[in-house]
C-alpha cells in the first residue's frame, strides 16, 4: 500500500514490516468486524422487530434461493454416490453408497454448499444492496428520518438468513440424498426399494441436527459480512462492486472455516 | 436578540490529512433562510451532515434549540431529528419503496402511523409540491429528476419540521424547473415558518430563497451579510464566486 515498507536503504522491500503492517491491519478489521457484528446480533435479539422487513428479507434470501440450493444439492450427491462406489468398489464396499451419502449430505456437504451458494448468491447481494444505499445516503436519510439502520435493515436480513438457512439446508439435504439415490438407481443398478431402506435405517436426528446448527452459524455469517461490507462502501461503482467482492470471498472463507470448527466440536462433543 | 434554533461553534473537521472544516462560526435564527454559497468540495455537505450529527466534528460544539448537541445519541438525537428536516444533495430517496412510503417513511416508522392514514398525508403532502396522487404508487426510478427532488422535499417538510436542510436543491436541473423548486421551498418553508440552511452554488437560487447569505472558504465562514447586498459585499472571494471569474483570489478546483 505505502512506500514505507520500502526500508531507507535501497527500495528493497523489508519483508518483516510487511508481515508485520499486514498483521496489525487484519487484528484491527477483525475487531471492527466483531464490534460490528455485536451490534447487529444486539440490534436483531431485542424488541421491537420489523416485522415487515423480515418478511421481505427472508423471501429474497430464503425463498429465491430455493433453486440454486437445490440444483447443487442434486449434483453434489450425484458426484458423491458416483465417488464412493468408484472408491468403495476396489475393496468391495460398494453396497455402502446409501449410507456414506446420506452421511456425508447431512452432516457435512447439505449445510456447506448451501453456506456457500448462499455466501455468493446472498452475501454479495446484500453488500450491493447496502453499498449502493450508502453512497447515495439513503443511509444518511434513514438516521435523519429517526430509523436506527441496525434495526431498519441489518437486523431483518440477519434474523432472516439465519432463520431460512437451516429450512434450506433442510431441502438440501432431501435433494442430496435424492441425487445420490438417482445415479445409484439409474447409473450404478442398486435396488431403489433397498437404497432407500438403507438410507432410511442410517439417517439419524443427530446427523440432521448438525447440519442444521451449522447453518444458523452459516446465515449469521452470510448476513453480517454483506452488511458489514456494503455500510463501509466507497463512493461509486468501483466501491459498490469492491465491497460485493469482498463480502463474498469473506464470508466463502468464513464459513469453511466455521464448518471445520463446528465438526471439530461436534465430534468431540459426541453429536 | 432571539435564541438561534441552530449554531455551530468553532467546528472543525478533517479527514487524515485532509482538513475540511478549519472552525465553522455560523448560526441561524427561527424562521430565517440562511444560504451558504462555497466552492465544490469546499465541505458544505460535511458541515451540514456535522449539524444533522451524522458525523461527529473533531472539536467544537454544535447547538440546536440553546442545547449542545454535539455528542448526543439515542433518544435526545432522535428527538432532535424528529424536529428536522433534510433535502440530501442526491435526493436519497428509498428506491425499494414507492413515492408514498418514501414521503411518509417516518410517520410509518418513527411515529408507528397506520398506513391508510400515512398515505392519506402523503399525498396530500405530495400535492403541496404540485405532484398528482398517481404517482404515489411509483417507485423513485421511475420518476424525472425534478420529480424525485419535489418528493424529496415532501418527505423533508410532512412533519412540519422547525429546520431544514437544502443540499444543492437545484443542481441538474434545467433553469425553469430549478426555478419552480426554488418557489416551492420558498412557498412551503413560509407556510411551516421554519428555518432553513440551504447549500447552492447557483447564485439565481440564492438570490431568491436568502435572508441572510454566507460564504464557506477553506474550511471558515468568510462573509455573512443580507442577500440584497451579495453584490456589494466588499469581499473579494464573494465577488469573485458571484460573478463567476476563474480569475480570482479563489483558484479554480481543476
Ligand atoms: N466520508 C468522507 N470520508 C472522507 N472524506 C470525505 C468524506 N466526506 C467528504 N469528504 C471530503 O471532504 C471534502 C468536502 O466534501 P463535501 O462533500 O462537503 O464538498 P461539497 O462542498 O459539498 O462539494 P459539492 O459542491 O461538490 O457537493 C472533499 O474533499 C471530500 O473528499
Ligand atoms: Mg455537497
Amino acid at each position: 500500500m505505502s512506500d514505507a515498507s520500502t526500508s531507507k536503504s535501497g527500495g528493497i522491500p523489508n519483508p518483516l514490516a510487511w508481515i508485520g503492517r499486514a498483521a496489525l491491519s487484519l487484528f484491527a478489521e477483525v475487531g471492527r468486524l466483531g464490534i460490528y457484528a455485536g451490534q447487529v446480533i444486539g440490534a436483531a435479539l431485542t424488541p421491537p422487530w420489523n416485522l415487515a422487513q423480515l418478511w421481505k428479507q427472508m423471501i429474497a434470501i430464503g425463498f429465491y434461493s430455493l433453486p440454486v440450493v437445490g440444483l447443487s444439492a442434486v449434483f453434489i450427491g450425484a458426484a458423491l454416490a458416483l465417488n464412493i462406489y468408484t472408491g468403495g468398489n476396489r475393496f468391495g464396499a460398494e453396497q455402502f453408497v446409501p449410507n456414506i451419502v446420506v452421511l456425508g449430505i447431512t452432516r457435512e456437504l447439505g449445510a456447506t454448499i448451501t453456506g456457500l451458494m448462499l455466501a455468493g448468491r446472498v452475501t454479495a447481494g446484500i453488500a450491493a444492496e447496502i453499498g449502493a444505499m450508502k453512497v447515495t445516503e439513503q443511509i444518511d436519510a434513514l438516521k435523519t428520518l429517526s430509523a436506527n439502520p441496525f434495526r431498519y435493515l441489518y437486523a431483518p436480513r440477519f434474523l432472516a438468513a439465519c432463520l431460512t438457512l437451516p429450512m434450506l439446508v433442510l431441502v438440501a439435504d432431501i435433494i442430496g440424498v435424492m441425487g445420490g439415490w438417482l445415479v445409484s438407481v439409474f447409473a450404478l443398478d442398486f435396488d431403489s426399494t433397498t437404497y432407500i431402506r438403507n438410507t432410511m435405517d442410517f439417517l439419524t436426528m443427530d446427523d440432521v441436527l448438525v447440519g442444521l446448527i451449522k447453518a444458523v452459524v452459516f446465515g449469521a455469517v452470510i448476513a453480517i459480512m454483506g452488511c458489514y461490507q456494503g455500510s463501509k462502501s466507497k463512493a461509486g461503482a468501483t466501491g459498490v462492486g469492491r465491497a460485493a467482492t469482498l463480502s463474498m470471498v469473506g464470508a466463502a472463507v468464513l464459513v469453511l472455516a466455521a464448518n471445520y470448527m463446528m465438526s471439530t466440536l461436534f465430534v468431540n462433543i459426541g453429536l | 436578540m432571539t435564541q438561534p434554533i441552530l449554531e455551530l461553534k468553532d467546528v472543525k473537521k478533517s479527514f487524515g490529512s485532509n482538513h475540511v472544516l478549519r472552525g465553522v462560526n455560523i448560526d441561524v435564527s427561527p424562521g430565517q433562510s440562511l444560504v451558504i454559497l462555497g466552492g465544490s468540495g469546499s465541505g458544505k455537505s460535511v458541515m451540514l451532515k456535522n449539524a444533522l450529527g451524522l458525523m461527529t466534528p473533531d472539536s467544537g460544539k454544535i447547538f440546536f434549540d440553546g442545547d449542545d448537541v454535539t455528542h448526543e445519541q439515542g433518544k435526545e438525537r432522535e428527538a432532535m431529528r424528529a424536529r428536522m428536516g433534510m433535502l440530501f444533495q442526491s435526493g436519497a430517496l428509498f428506491d425499494s419503496l414507492p413515492v408514498w412510503e418514501n414521503v411518509a417513511f417516518r410517520l410509518l416508522n418513527a411515529e408507528k402511523m397506520k398506513r391508510a392514514e400515512a398515505k392519506e398525508r402523503a399525498i396530500d403532502t405530495l400535492k403541496k409540491v404540485r405532484l398528482g396522487a398517481s404517482i404515489a404508487d411509483l417507485y423513485p426510478a421511475e420518476l424525472s429528476g425534478g420529480m424525485q427532488k419535489r418528493v424529496a422535499l415532501a418527505r423533508a417538510i410532512i412533519t412540519k419540521p422547525e429546520l431544514i436542510f437544502f443540499d444543492e436543491p437545484t443542481t441538474g436541473l434545467d433553469p425553469i424547473t430549478a426555478d419552480a423548486i426554488n418557489d416551492l421551498i420558498i412557498e412551503q418553508v413560509k407556510a411551516l415558518g421554519a428555518a432553513s440552511i440551504s447549500i447552492t452554488h447557483d447564485m439565481a437560487s440564492a438570490r431568491k430563497i436568502a435572508d441572510e447569505i454566507a460564504m464557506l472558504f477553506e474550511g471558515e465562514i468568510i462573509w455573512r451579510g443580507p442577500a440584497d447586498i451579495i453584490d456589494n459585499s466588499g469581499n473579494d472571494y464573494v465577488d469573485q464566486f458571484v460573478h463567476g471569474r476563474a480569475e480570482g483570489p479563489i483558484q479554480p478546483a481543476i
